[in-house]
């Protein structure tokens, strides 16, 4: 087996050499660069850091950025094919290696497309003008004379000699620099000489049909998976958590494990953990293995009081994120005062399983495979806890089984590393459900007032919004730094908080606005099942379900149409189009107050809402059915508008729309992590439900507003936020309950429902 | 030392008759199209077919499968020649992780088996409990639907 993955190496010297690429995770991207020999990359100032073209013509690109599951390989791939001219399929992508691709930030903020999509856009239209200007030397023909066929260049007349891009340039590097902003991470940025098409000129971008490559072997069973990589000599390896979130272990018992085959107990300053060779064998070791735990204090407040907690704790920081106008003369002349508190609980990522992490530790060296998001972080991670250079770091990334932000994959990686580096040999970890839905990191909790002060005639004439909860970044939102792993806080690092909520985004153009955010300390301030980091539009949901709600209260308290009040206060052309289109398309028929639709047992109801991400707008309306005896609250169907600038890839677009609606939906209705004083208690799907294929809606209806002459935004994320809103306001009008708290549980409903 | 019928072929195990089968193929027989995702049989990711019915491998200890005909997501179809609920996964673009598919596969497969035309509800029902985190419902049931009408 030839092992060879270091471009380092290669950086430099230049032409042909060969990557021989066997490692796990390795076989199927391999097999996309082809026989693509050399990379010379690395370097974010050149071309063929982003774009290479094999020897028979194929391309690829090269990104540090991964695709989590929602076909964003095929939205890039399409824009590579699209400035190249090339068919899609002759385009493959190779995503996240440390070795092989330059820091791009990983999957992080709905960027994929919106950031490092521009750069390959950028990059291949680059690749294009040096491909024809290699061919005018060749065929003797002007650049501008010339034209591309599916990579193959020739005259615009169509007769004469033809070359080909594999002719040109085939298994050897461009030599062509581009313009680097000289950032990395999601704000690295680069531009050619060239400038992308017109999208007057697109044969590709915007149409349906490119299918994804991932599905098929997903399908079979023979998808390179995270949980699936194996090394010879790898063991299993688990990691004991405290009963009361805190305690330390102070004593462990080797003996009660003596039994198991192979078991070995790591215990390093407050970690600790085992490894087996059989996975089973460390599974029934974990759980026998006896430890004496230190008398820890109960960290937590108990869950009812939760909300109150908030409400007292110390700010550690308030951010007025928004002050326009004289909002207190605002107040002090209003006919009329409007106010509402809206609560948000913790959420787990609660991905499909608990995370995977693999680490080879050996030599000096380090290699890691990792489903997380950010394979350049878990590289800097694992450079500063084990004092190595980045040189002596490969990290790979492949599938986990779902991520959605931070979730536990962070901690994981950076688990397996501690045990690989203890034992010596390659250690794989993936822990029980437990491990995956009761410590994995937390999306905070929180409380947000908004105030309205309505002058005689019913005008909105000033606007006071607060929030107040757990920071969404106890941690920050990657394993970039041992104090952000769990593994990290028991050996010594100390956590760093960053002090972050958020308010809404400035959508409503009332004369007077104040907008603030306090941040509230973190309830134990090392190795907690309540830290909290991002997840999926961090903050986003919470802080809009409180601010569209309010919106349809001032409706109500203005006596207006919660669609004609918003209008009344948007002024963005995009902003009305999306409201405009949604409400066309849901029928809303313009009303005041709750209509209480009734039939037998059901009542039904619209709630309307409306949000941006970025530059990205949704605006939705949800259909609920509401069942009076059980109380039961079904969101039946969705009306949808989605603006994200440039479409890229439709038919791929609607269903990352649809899984994030499915998912948000799951959060508003049902989600909500439960902890006594000692620990979290929701530990599995039991305890931590999410919604029922049952209780998916029949139908979700999506409008796509395309804007071609726009740059492509971000679509992963935005649709989370108006959701939870829509659904509370649909709650409302066909029951005439308003629910503050989230989730919309039927126990809730029932004691709000009189 | 167990022997077992997967997908049509013996393989031998040396475990304890208590070892859950989902450790067994996964991690001693290298059959990984199962998963792991709950382990307390709720989330149905570890799903096999034990003489045609779904049956959740975290929770069955490998000594009571003897002499039983197990299929797990590799035996039921191949690229080659695949199974009608795999083609309508693939028409329809379902997974996003993929991890939780093999439980909507096999479940879907079984429910077909019994019961080639079910209504939308019927396919509800068939597939209530089974776990899917990234929010793939709408394209698990176009595709249900679309392998039942193949």
């Amino acid at each position: 087996m030839t092992i060879n993955m270091n471009r380092r190496e290669f950086l430099g010297s230049g032409g042909a050499l060969t990557v021989a690429v066997l490692l796990p995770g390795l076989t199927q991207q391999a097999y996309a660069a082809g026989t693509q020999t050399s990379r010379l990359g690395l370097k974010p100032d050149q071309l063929s850091s982003y774009i290479s073209v094999n020897q028979d013509g194929s391309v690829v690109g090269w990104v540090g950025k991964v695709d989590m599951g929602q076909g964003t390989e095929i939205g890039w791939i399409m824009m590579i094919a699209e400035e190249l001219d090339l068919t899609p399929d002759r385009v493959s992508m190779v995503q996240g290696h440390t070795e092989q691709t330059v820091d791009q930030g990983g999957a992080s903020g709905s960027t994929g497309i919106w950031f490092a999509g521009t750069a390959l856009r950028n990059a291949a239209a680059e690749a294009r003008r040096a491909l024809l200007e290699m061919a005018a030397l060749k065929l003797g023909v002007a650049a501008d004379q010339l034209s591309v066929d599916n990579g193959v260049i020739g005259g615009r007349s169509g007769s004469g000699t033809r070359v080909s891009y594999g002719e040109l340039i085939g298994g050897r590097h461009f030599d062509v620099q581009l313009e680097w902003n000289k950032h990395y991470g999601n704000a690295l940025e680069v531009k050619g000489q060239a400038k992308p098409k017109s999208p007057a000129d697109y044969k590709i971008i915007g149409k349906p049909g490119t299918r994804r490559r991932d599905i098929a072997p997903k399908l079979f069973g023979t998808a390179e998976s995270m949980v699936d990589v194996k090394l010879p000599g790898m063991l299993h390896g688990r990691v004991l958590r405290p009963p009361v979130a805190g305690a330390v272990p102070l004593k462990v018992d080797e003996a009660s494990v003596a039994d198991i085959a192979g078991v070995k107990v790591v215990w390093q300053k407050d970690f600790i953990g085992l490894v087996a060779p059989r996975e089973w064998d460390a599974v029934r070791a974990a759980r026998r293995l006896k430890i004496t735990w230190s008398a820890a204090k109960p960290p937590f407040p108990e869950q009812k009081d939760l909300y109150q907690h908030i409400r007292d704790a110390k700010s550690m920081k308030r951010d007025e994120d928004v002050k326009v106008g004289d909002i207190d003369a605002a107040f002090a002349g209003a006919a009329r005062i409007v106010e509402a508190t809206y609560e948000w609980p913790f959420h787990s990522h609660a991905s499909m399983a608990p995370a995977c992490g693999v680490a080879d530790m050996r030599d000096g060296e380090a290699t890691l495979w990792t489903g997380g998001q950010k394979p350049h972080h878990c590289r800097e991670g694992i450079a500063k806890m084990f004092n190595l250079s980045e040189e002596k770091i490969k990290v790979f990334s492949m599938v986990g089984p779902g991520s959605y932000g931070r979730n536990d994959s962070g901690d994981t990686t950076m688990d397996a590393a501690v045990l690989s580096k203890a034992v010596g040999k390659p250690v794989r970890v993936q822990g029980m459900r437990v491990d995956g839905t009761g410590w994995d990191p937390k999306s905070p909790a929180s409380v947000h007032t908004s105030r309205a002060a309505i002058d005689q005639d019913g005008k909105v004439i000033g606007w006071h919004f607060e929030s107040k909860g757990f920071s969404r970044r106890d941690f920050f939102r990657d394993e970039g730094s041992p104090e952000r792993t769990l593994a990290g806080q028991l050996m010594g690092w100390p956590l760093k908080p960053v002090w972050l909520l958020g308010v809404p985004g400035e959508s409503y153009s009332f004369a007077a606005r104040r907008k603030t955010s306090d941040t509230i300390a973190p309830l134990l301030d090392r190795a907690s099942p309540l830290r909290t980091s991002h997840f999926r539009d961090p903050g986003g949901p919470q802080i809009h379900f409180a601010s569209e709600s309010f919106m349809d209260e001032l409706a109500l308290a203005t006596n207006s149409d919660a669609v004609e009040f918003r209008l009344r206060y948007l002024s963005n052309p995009r902003d009305l189009a999306a409201v405009k289109a949604v409400a066309a398309k849901a029928g809303w028929q313009p009303h005041v107050g709750a209509r209480k639709k009734q039939q037998g047992d059901v009542y039904s109801g619209q709630g309307f809402s409306y949000a941006v991400r970025g530059a990205t707008r949704v605006a939705v309306v949800a259909e609920v059915e509401i069942n009076r005896k059980t109380h039961r609250i079904w969101v039946k169907r969705y009306f949808v508008a989605h603006d994200c600038g440039q479409v890229i890839a439709p038919d791929l677009l609607r269903q990352t729309l649809e899984a994030q609606i499915v998912q948000t939906t799951s959060r508003a209705v049902y989600e909500e992590v439960k902890f006594d004083r000692s620990n979290v208690t929701s530990v599995d799907w039991q305890g931590y439900p999410i919604l029922d294929i049952q209780d998916a809606p029949e139908a979700i209806d999506i409008t796509l507003i395309d804007h071609p002459e726009l740059p492509p935004a971000g679509a992963g994320e935005a649709a989370c936020r108006p959701l939870p809103a829509a659904i509370a306001n649909a709650i409302f009008d066909a029951t005439g309950v308003r629910l503050r708290q989230a989730p919309f549980t039927p126990e809730r409903l029932k004691a709000a429902w009189v | 030392m167990y022997s077992l019928d997967i997908n049509g072929k013996s393989y031998q195990a040396d475990v304890s008759s208590n070892t859950p089968l989902l450790w067994v193929l996964r991690d001693i027989l290298f059959l990984t199209g199962t998963k792991y995702g709950c382990g307390i049989s709720v989330c149905w990711a570890c799903t096999v077919l034990i003489n045609g019915e779904p049956a959740r491998s975290c929770v069955t200890p490998v000594g009571t499968v003897g002499g039983k005909k197990i299929t797990t997501l590799a035996g039921i179809g191949s690229p080659a020649k695949p199974h009608k609920v795999q083609t309508a996964f693939i028409e329809e673009q379902v997974p996003q992780c993929g991890y939780c598919l093999n439980g909507w596969v096999m479940t879907s497969v079984a429910l077909l088996d019994k019961n080639p035309r079910p209504s939308d509800a019927q396919i509800r029902d068939a597939l209530a409990g089974l776990k899917c985190r990234c929010g793939t419902h709408m394209s698990i049931l176009r595709a249900v639907k679309r392998a039942a009408q193949a």
